[in-house]
This record gives C-alpha cells, sequence and structure tokens, in this order.
C-alpha cells in the first residue's frame, strides 16, 4: 500500500510523468510559436539540455538577500506542484480519490504565486520586486475569476466538493461542457490558467523585454532550473484540472486513450494560440479585464448553473 | 564531464553587452533571431539577465568608463561562461586604436575566448563562431 503510494508521487501521475510531459509540450509551445513567427524553432530535446544545463551552473548569491528563501522558494514550488500533480494526475487516471476536496487544489495552486512573490523579493533586486509586486497584483485580479470558475462545477454536480465525485457524476449526467454555464465557465477558465501559468497577454510579472523575467533575474543554476521545470509542469497541471471539472475526464482504455488526447491537446492548442496572437497588456488593465468583465461572466455562469442550463 | 559538455552546447544562453561600440555589430547580432537566421534552432537564446548567461557578446573598443562595468557584469554572470567578442573593434582596435580614452588592452579587462573580426561580421560569421564554440565543447 505504502509502495503504491511512492509509485504515485514520484513516477507515473507525480513528478517523472509530469516532468517528461511538460518539457515535451514545452517544446510544442516554442515549435508552434516559432512557427507563428515563420521560424523553425528548437530542437526536440531542446528543454531537457536546457534543464541539465542549468543543473550544472554556478549559484550566485546576493550578499544582501535572504539567502534561505531564495534557495527555498523554487524547490517549495516544485514539491507544491508535484503534490497537486499527484493529486489531480491519481484522480483522473485511477478515479480514486485523495480525501480532500476541491478547495486543497485552490488553495496549493494559490501557494505557487506565494513561492514565487517570495522568491523575488527576497532579493532585493529593483527589477525582481517589480515582477514581485506585479505578481500579487495579478493573484488579486484572476483568483476572484478562477474561483467562480471552480464554483460552476460544483453547483452543477449538486454540491460535490470532491474531485472525485465531479468526475463520477459527469460520467452518468454527461460533461459540464455540454451546456452554457459550462462552456462559458469552460472558457473564463482557459482565460484564468492563461493568467495563472503567466502565458502571453497576462504575462506581465515575467515580462522579457521590459523587466527581464521579473521575478527570476537574479536566480542562476539549480534554482533556476527548478523555476523553469515548475513552469513547464504547469502545462499539465493546469489542463489536466481543466479536463477533470469540466470535460469528464477520461478512461485509459480503447478509445479512452483517443478521447484523452484529444481534450488535452485542444486544451494545450488554444492556450498556444491565444498566447502568440495577443501582446502583453499592462497590470491595470489586466485587473480592469478581470474585475470588469471576467468576474461578472463568471458570475453570469454561476447564475446559469444555479438555474440549471 | 563529457556529457555535460555537450548538454552545454545545445543551449548556450547568450548575454550582450556593448562596450562603446557604433552599434552596427548590436543591429546585426538582433538579426541573429530574426526568422531568416533564427538562431533558436540551434538552442541560443538572447537573455536579459546576465545570471541566466552561458555566452557574453561583446561589442566595440573598451573605453576608460565603460571597462570596469564590464569586469563587473563578467564578475556577476554564473562561471562556466565564454566571452566572444564581436566585430573588428575588440578584435584589433581599428582607427581607435591610439585614442586617448579606450583601454590599451582588452585581455586584461577580461578573458576573452573567442573573435569575430568583421565591421560589421555578417550574421553567418556569428553563426560560425557559434559552431566552433560548439565543436570545441563536443569535444
Amino acid at each position: 500500500m505504502k509502495l503504491e503510494y511512492l509509485f504515485y508521487i514520484f513516477i507515473f501521475p507525480g513528478i517523472l510523468f509530469t516532468t517528461v510531459l511538460g518539457l515535451i509540450i514545452g517544446w510544442v509551445d516554442r515549435k508552434v510559436s516559432a512557427r507563428f513567427q515563420f521560424r523553425v524553432g528548437p530542437p526536440f530535446l531542446q528543454n531537457f539540455n536546457d534543464f541539465f544545463k542549468l543543473l550544472g551552473k554556478e549559484t550566485t548569491l546576493i550578499k544582501n538577500s535572504i539567502h534561505s528563501l531564495f534557495i527555498a522558494t523554487p524547490f517549495i514550488a516544485f514539491g507544491v506542484l508535484s503534490l497537486l500533480a499527484t493529486i489531480i494526475g491519481v484522480t483522473l487516471f485511477y478515479h480514486a480519490g485523495f480525501g480532500g476536496d476541491i478547495f486543497v487544489i485552490m488553495y496549493l495552486m494559490m501557494i505557487y504565486s506565494v513561492m514565487i512573490i517570495l522568491g523575488g523579493s527576497s532579493t532585493g533586486n529593483v527589477y525582481s520586486s517589480i515582477g514581485a509586486g506585479r505578481e500579487i497584483k495579478l493573484l488579486i485580479a484572476d483568483e476572484l475569476a478562477f474561483i467562480f470558475v471552480i464554483l460552476v462545477p460544483i453547483i452543477k454536480s449538486g454540491y460535490q466538493l470532491n474531485l472525485e465525485n465531479i468526475i463520477n457524476f459527469q460520467a452518468t449526467n454527461g460533461a459540464f461542457i455540454g451546456s452554457a454555464s459550462g462552456i462559458l465557465a469552460f472558457l473564463l477558465g482557459i482565460i484564468c490558467i492563461q493568467a495563472k501559468m503567466t502565458l502571453q497577454p497576462f504575462d506581465i510579472p515575467e515580462a522579457e523585454t521590459e523587466i527581464v523575467e521579473g521575478p527570476l533575474m537574479e536566480y542562476s543554476g539549480p534554482p533556476l532550473a527548478f523555476w523553469k521545470l515548475n513552469h513547464f509542469m504547469m502545462y499539465v497541471i493546469f489542463p489536466f484540472f481543466l479536463i477533470s471539472i469540466f470535460l469528464g475526464g477520461f478512461t485509459l482504455s480503447g478509445l479512452g486513450i483517443l478521447w484523452f488526447i484529444l481534450k488535452y491537446w485542444g486544451i494545450i492548442v488554444v492556450m498556444i494560440i491565444i498566447k502568440n496572437t495577443n501582446p502583453r497588456i499592462r497590470i491595470d488593465t489586466a485587473l480592469k479585464f478581470f474585475w470588469k468583465y471576467a468576474s461578472p461572466v463568471g458570475l453570469l455562469a454561476i447564475i446559469l448553473a444555479i438555474l440549471g442550463v | 564531464m563529457g556529457w555535460y559538455n555537450k548538454r552545454l552546447a545545445k543551449s548556450l544562453w547568450v548575454f550582450h553587452i556593448s562596450g562603446s561600440p557604433c552599434n552596427n555589430c548590436d543591429i546585426e547580432i538582433l538579426n541573429l533571431i530574426t526568422p531568416k537566421y533564427d538562431v533558436e534552432r540551434l538552442g541560443i537564446k538572447l537573455v536579459g539577465s546576465i545570471r541566466h548567461a552561458d555566452v557574453l557578446l561583446i561589442t566595440g573598443v573598451f573605453n576608460k568608463k565603460i571597462a570596469p562595468k564590464i569586469r563587473k557584469i563578467y564578475e556577476q554572470a554564473p562561471k562556466p561562461i565564454f566571452v566572444v567578442a564581436i566585430g573588428s573593434c575588440p578584435t584589433s582596435g581599428t582607427c581607435f586604436k591610439d585614442s586617448y580614452n579606450i583601454v590599451s588592452s582588452r585581455e586584461d579587462v577580461i578573458p576573452i575566448d573567442m573573435y569575430i573580426p568583421g565591421c560589421p561580421p555578417k550574421p553567418e560569421a556569428m553563426i560560425e563562431g557559434v559552431a566552433k564554440l560548439m565543436e570545441i565543447l563536443n569535444g
């Protein structure tokens, strides 16, 4: 029994599977982005090479920074994301609940942003501090809309808080994306994970050309490698989460595998297209967008869900 | 270290310093990441922070004001780092070599691993230089 848990955490839905799949999907993202710009793009193993190269580089510590926070945050964030991947993966692949409810997942997702904020502000660098401040504002902006998105499947499944029960409800009654409130919340959810992953229209905290990767600016060597790995792991975690709460999960047998690939691929393609066709917006525009337009749409989806549409 | 050097050769992240150039070489460096030359297919990425860099590209003759700053940037870099001097200015000093305000020996400021001459060097020449660096790393 205990050996099984270790297998879940370290190998199959957990660390090994998520990192390898995440790095491959990160390559897909870079390659498709390159083709959008009429470039050739990086080779297949590029992200693996980047990761192993960064592991061997020197780690520079800044004299006036808080060293413990600076070093600990990328690894804590990695641990949080591994836990998240295991929880969502076990529910999706083995249809086994983990005992907690959906709010645990929401809190773990929030802890990742908090780690970026702590790591960025521990250095004392001006650009890092600006990036950390923008991460806080982005968290304030997208969190309410994301909570509304998660509330819709909870309401539609008859107030079930367990991820496993939500998937089982969809297996008998059809996926939530088939209803008006479901599709509204799903589209809003894609925009929210775009903001949570700090992809293109919302890459305000890590604006590479403006504040040189913001919170990650002072990182080098293995901690930077783990920050990059964390980013690629989110390419697996957030689409899997959306699949489980809106697209009804999947079964790994027969046509189920094809459905799994199609659902995952569909979400990834939409994310990459949004990333490549939108310029970066300002932080006040992002706040205005989420509080003025996205959150009312989420509220509308909740009202529709309560009405049963 | 052979295995690690092969990984390093396939993902050289480049940081770009202007050591008082005429900006011509800098424009040619930026040509490298355009669709026509696209060095991302070789794993090269232009990064904005020196902490992420593996290669320093330096352009221009170093005048006395910029030389300590170049030294400081070099010291801040994480350590397996290669310095590539782009253009005729860092190679020979060209017509500025007898000027009163440039440092006489650029090798004293930072150790330079590779020179790519030309005024400015063509992007093809820079890619060839990078390919030679990869060859050395691959052994």
